[in-house]
């Protein structure tokens, strides 16, 4: 099971308070998690990935273990720590804007 | 005579307000913050039902949204996602991407337009930032049009679930010379003329003004009598930078226009405009709106410059003319007459069809002014909000 933290806005639109619990099928890759998060709660879908390219909005970022895994090629699996859900898998906003 | 109430929507920086009051104008409630800390460019309520209610939200961390009340404002939910409802077809398909704003580049569309020109003369793909302008149709609750940024118009006909370009407008031809201003390539007016159901109009900052006589399928530019400065060709087709325009319920082939310099009208549809700024003290400016019951009469606020964007001498001042322009008479009374320094940008000004007709606007510095008596007085509604983008009002039966 995949732990994923949403930022505010983000839990807001979901509807939900806390950490995202999810099951992924096959390899847990960034784009494996993001398309169970979009199928999850498809209210997402457009605010973490631009709707055309899939690519990661510029002001959003990945964080797994630690680490800023945003320019990482999505499809790279993800640690096992994150994989066993031991650790989150962060989706962290920009601080930035007034 | 005044109706039962009225319910006024406030988009704002960092969210959207809803105040309400009965037909006297005098006390009102405010509800709020609705979707807190997002850019919120404009709520429309549909006039074929007014309890049907879409809002444009935006962020830069997270892009569009959009979201439609089915109770005047109460409760909110993006299109095709309603709680309890199902979210995909018994096919397995996603039933309504309601955020979802692409480009039609299809070759089957005709118009497989795909780069606009950019600062620096070079062609600039299309990219999609946000909706500045939601227009719900005059018949159909379910069928919305959106403006947005870069420049174009969209249209949905089932509720907000699904969106289609309307190509026509950018593809009829002067797309590739449109650039960006300073505030965005913006589609940011949308008027749908009331006698004739094919007939609507389009502007967008630095392009100009646009119409379509068969429902949105094809669109020219009428921009003919525009003056802009630093524009070499006096008779430009398109790239003056328009800032509102609004339109005479009961005349709808007159127009006026707050151009980025000049106050415009146009008796013929759009087919050539006059100037009409008269004594206004300054002809820049962002707003215009007209009377709902007298054509002739019409309001803006003059802002100092582009260069400055508050009106000048510190003197917040609503202008009208009564004889549909170039006589104008400042409206002071219960606006800050020193020491103001705030804008009041394209899309915060509008008026009820109550009698005697009320006017509504908001700054950029939270207040929203209201008047309940054509513009003789003013007073604020509310004063602390966040900067107002748009403010729209509903007349409530």
């Amino acid at each position: 099971m995949i732990r994923v933290v949403l930022p505010y806005h983000l839990k807001n639109l979901a509807h939900v308070d806390g950490e995202v619990e999810l099951s992924v099928p096959g390899a847990a890759t960034v784009r494996s998690v993001i398309d169970a998060l979009e199928v999850r709660y498809p209210m997402l879908r457009g605010t973490i990935r631009d709707h055309v390219t899939r690519e990661r909005r510029p002001f959003l970022r990945f964080f797994v273990c630690q680490e800023d895994i945003s320019l990482d090629s999505p499809d790279v699996p993800l640690p096992e720590p994150v994989v066993t859900g031991a650790e989150p898998f962060l989706i962290i906003g920009a601080i930035a804007g007034g | 005579m005044a109706g039962t109430g009225v319910r006024v929507l406030v988009g704002t920086r960092k969210g959207a307000f809803v105040l309400t009051s009965d037909g006297k104008r005098e006390k009102w409630d405010v509800s709020g913050p609705h979707f807190g800390g997002w850019e919120i460019y404009h709520v429309k309520g549909s006039p074929a039902d007014p309890n049907r209610i879409y809002a444009s939200q935006t962020s830069g961390w997270f892009g569009q949204i959009i979201q439609r009340s089915d109770d005047g404002g109460k409760s909110w939910y993006q299109p095709g996602l309603k709680p309890g409802e199902p979210t995909k077809s018994p096919e397995g398909m996603q039933i309504g991407e309601s955020n979802k704003f692409v480009y039609d580049t299809s070759p089957g569309s005709g118009k497989p337009l795909t780069t606009h020109q950019w600062y620096d003369g070079t062609q600039h793909p299309w990219e999609f930032k946000r909706v500045w302008h939601l227009e719900p149709s005059l018949t159909d609750p379910d069928t919305v049009y959106a403006g947005v940024e870069d420049a174009a118009i969209f249209r949905t006909t089932d509720g907000g679930k699904n969106w289609h370009e309307l190509a026509g407008l950018r593809g009829h031809g002067s797309g590739p010379k449109w650039s960006p201003g300073a505030g965005g390539m913006g589609l940011h007016t949308i008027l749908l003329d009331p006698k004739n159901p094919r007939r609507m109009y389009a502007a967008i900052s630095s392009a100009g003004t646009f119409r379509t006589d068969d429902g949105g399928t094809t669109w020219k530019p009428i921009n003919r009598g525009l003056r802009s400065q630093y524009i070499p060709d006096p008779n430009a087709e398109v790239g003056h930078c328009v800032h509102r325009i609004a339109m005479s319920r009961s005349k709808p082939d007159t127009l006026f226009m707050q151009k980025h310099w000049d106050v415009m009208r146009t008796d013929d549809a759009g087919e050539s405009w006059r100037e009409v700024s008269g004594n206004l003290p300054t002809d820049f400016g962002f707003v215009v709106d007209v009377h709902a019951h007298e054509p002739e009469t019409i309001y803006v606020v003059p802002i100092k410059s582009d260069s400055e964007h508050y009106p000048p001498d510190g003197k917040l001042r609503v202008y009208r003319s009564r004889t549909g322009g170039n006589d104008w008479e400042a409206l002071t009374n219960g606006l800050p007459q020193r020491d103001c320094y705030v804008n009041v940008l394209r899309d915060a000004m509008t008026v009820d069809t109550l009698d005697p007709c009320g006017i509504y606007f908001g700054t950029t510095g939270g207040q929203v002014y209201a008047s309940s008596n054509a513009g003789d007085r003013w007073f604020p509604i509310v004063r602390d909000l966040p900067p107002v983008l748009s403010v729209e009002v509903q007349a409530l039966a």
